[in-house]
């Protein structure tokens, strides 16, 4: 299947620059779209957020326990030097799972997304179509740390301390920069963690099942009084393509009676036919399916026509 | 829209496409309720049917997907298709393994097989390392103002050229007095694994900042080394040392060897393309890390714990030989029948 055709048949709207094919492994493509830059940096500030509350979290909980212990005990803290070193320990550790681990617990998990990315609508996904393995996760998650902490923690650590240089503070900026901006250099939007781990971030999608777009209209041949008013010729229905066919549908899956009234007006003008007024929607609904009756029919025999400029291929 | 009724009241839609749809849509939905409850973490509520009818709904999904392309012209519909299909092909071929699944398959094997994958890097890591360790002697041995170049301020509090022999034993020995072992082997876990985490995340720059790295803090050991063998100490410091630092510096071979190796395959990718090479060593150097962690954890609790409470040179000596060892048989060993059917 070419993709032409898919995008004819299927996909409204949509930053066309970012729309790829991955065809899975039962060989059907599968339309997706690349996670634009801003959804990107928008899910990193969210959980960069996310793991600065936690750890302050931790870090008040830990400074409570101390303080609850001591008041209980009546002990000064010098003397509590036990539970003040386990509490040290579990301390670590908590900061160093916050900072590494976790971005792979969650996109371990079902929607491989953090919570960041669940909240703009973004994924990890294996780039190849296949599984997205623990081991891809795990790779794109450790090159974080060069692309993100490490220049965090040096930039704030010198301006701390005091020592650093202006040298020293420009090629950190430059650092960071470099993997900051390295998504934009590349089509698929690709981290450097994505590279090494051979995965990328699209957009999730979820679109509703809608109803039927003309379910008033009985099936042609043993038309009912009231719809069988509108029969239409075959000159009459060869004015539009696929793209106004589709257009049809969205107003009369979301038009206002206005929207209606409109294209039921343009419609009669194309055609040659006097509008009527009153039963716009009926007239409309009539003509979409006959329309698409007229364009599947040619579909199944393999000729395809995608807007009213075109003819037939 | 309220002239749109439910679609039940019609028993015979005019349209091919939509008599289509009316047949097929109550597997789809069926489809997406499960793939929402999954979605939404609640797999556990799913009954064993639903369960057991994901893969078959999902490949009815596509089949229909696929006609509905070539068939229908309502967009709606088939834009609808298209998300249900990317959601449930997610799920089917999701991260299907549990984490404790993975981590049997990684211990019981998978471990040591990407070990092995990555030979020839941890050969090239070793001699740098080696390299490394020598250079340190020797300009410290030529010119002992070396010394103060090489190793930061914190580390040469009393390790200094020219210290006296009892300082320098006093840093080996006696240290059992400590409290806050724990405290301490924390901290040089959280320490040394965000240094093997650098190692190996450099190896993005085409492996030269991890050999840099590499050369660096194996300059350090090798001044360390020339300090203490000025007063003949070689033989306690190296016991010393060798407790955790078998596993420690182990550790960080790997790691720098999977950093090595992604760089590596970044420059010569060979036949694959260079996307590809990167993904594909980038997988096998993840792998290679989980270990590392997994030994600095070990290296960190022997640092903190086992070098305080061993106080000579013959138990450190055994400790060291004995984790060096159990890590060599794991690494040439394991795993190696079921490595023959990758």
């Amino acid at each position: 299947m070419s993709r032409a055709k898919i995008a004819v048949a299927g996909l409204p709207v949509r930053h066309s620059k970012l729309d790829r094919v991955m065809i899975s492994p039962e060989g059907v493509p599968l339309n997706i779209s690349v996670a634009s830059a801003g959804a990107r940096a928008g899910a990193l500030l969210l959980d960069i957020v996310i793991i600065l509350a936690l750890i302050i979290g931790v870090t008040l909980a830990g400074i409570f326990a101390i303080w609850g212990f001591g008041s209980a005990f009546g002990q000064s803290l010098e003397s509590a030097e036990g539970p003040l070193s386990v509490l040290m320990v579990f301390w670590i550790i908590a900061i160093f799972l916050f900072r590494n681990a976790y971005f792979l617990y969650f996109e371990l998990g079902d929607r491989a997304a953090t919570w960041g990315k669940r909240v703009t609508g973004i994924r990890v996904a294996a780039r190849d179509g296949g599984r997205l393995t623990a081991e891809a996760v795990i790779a794109r998650n450790i090159v974080r740390d060069i692309e993100l902490f490490l220049p965090l923690m040096f930039l704030s650590s010198g301006e701390v301390s005091g020592t650093m240089s202006d040298f020293t503070a420009w090629a950190g900026f430059i650092w960071v920069l470099m993997f900051l901006l390295f998504p934009l250099f590349n089509k698929d939007r690709l981290r450097c963690g994505d590279l090494i781990a051979g995965t990328w971030v699209i957009n999730n999608v979820k679109p509703k099942l809608g109803n039927l777009v003309a379910p008033s209209v009985p099936e042609q041949g043993n038309a009912s009084a009231t719809a069988g008013r509108y029969v239409f010729s075959d000159q009459e229905l060869s004015v539009y393509g696929e793209y106004e066919l589709q257009t049809l549908e969205k107003v009369l899956r979301s038009g206002t009676d206005e929207a209606l009234d409109t294209v039921a007006a343009s419609i009669c003008a194309k055609i040659g036919w006097e509008p009527g007024s009153g039963d716009e929607r009926i007239f409309l609904e009539a003509y979409y399916t006959a329309l698409r009756a007229k364009l599947e029919r040619g579909m199944r025999f393999g000729k395809r026509r995608k807007d009213k400029f075109s003819q037939t291929e | 829209m309220n002239d749109m009724t439910g679609n039940s009241d019609i028993a015979f839609p005019a349209l091919r496409s939509d008599r289509f749809r009316l047949e097929r849509e109550s597997d789809w939905i069926r489809l997406e309720e499960i793939v929402t409850k999954m979605e939404k973490g609640k797999a556990r509520k799913l009954s064993d049917e639903d369960v057991l009818a994901l893969p078959t709904l999902y490949r009815t999904l596509l089949s229909s997907l696929s006609i509905a392309r070539e068939n229908s012209l309502d967009a709606g519909l088939t834009d609808y298709l298209e998300g249900l299909a990317l959601r449930s092909y997610f799920l089917v071929y999701g991260t299907q393994t549990s984490f404790g699944g993975w981590l049997k398959d990684f211990l019981g094997g998978g471990w040591s097989r990407a070990v092995r994958a990555i030979q020839l890097d941890i050969w090239i890591a070793l001699s740098v390392m080696i390299a490394g360790a020598l250079i340190g002697y020797i300009l410290v041995a030529g010119d002992s103002d070396w010394f103060y170049a090489l190793v930061p301020g914190n580390f040469a509090d009393v390790r200094v050229p020219g210290a006296t022999e009892e300082a320098l034993r006093g840093t080996l020995f006696g240290g059992q007095e400590q409290d806050g072992l724990g405290v301490f082997a924390a901290f040089l876990f959280s320490n040394n694994a965000q240094v093997a985490i650098l190692a190996f995340a450099l190896g993005f720059a085409f492996a030269i900042p991890s050999i840099l790295l590499l050369i660096h803090n194996m300059a350090l050991l090798g001044a360390m080394l020339w300090v203490f063998a000025q007063r003949g100490l070689t033989a306690d410091f190296v016991g010393w040392l060798s407790i955790h630092g078998t596993t420690e510096l182990f550790a960080i071979l790997l790691a720098g060897a999977a950093g090595i190796h992604v760089g590596r395959s970044l420059a010569f990718p060979g036949a694959k393309s260079h996307l590809q090479a990167a993904s594909d060593a980038g997988k096998r150097a993840a792998l290679v890390m989980v270990g590392v962690i997994i030994m600095l954890i070990c290296a960190g609790l022997l640092e903190g714990f086992a070098r305080q409470l061993i106080d000579n040179s013959i138990g450190r000596y055994a400790v060291g030989g004995a984790m060096l060892l159990l890590w060599l048989i794991y690494f040439i060993g394991f795993g190696r029948k079921v490595g023959a059917g990758r």
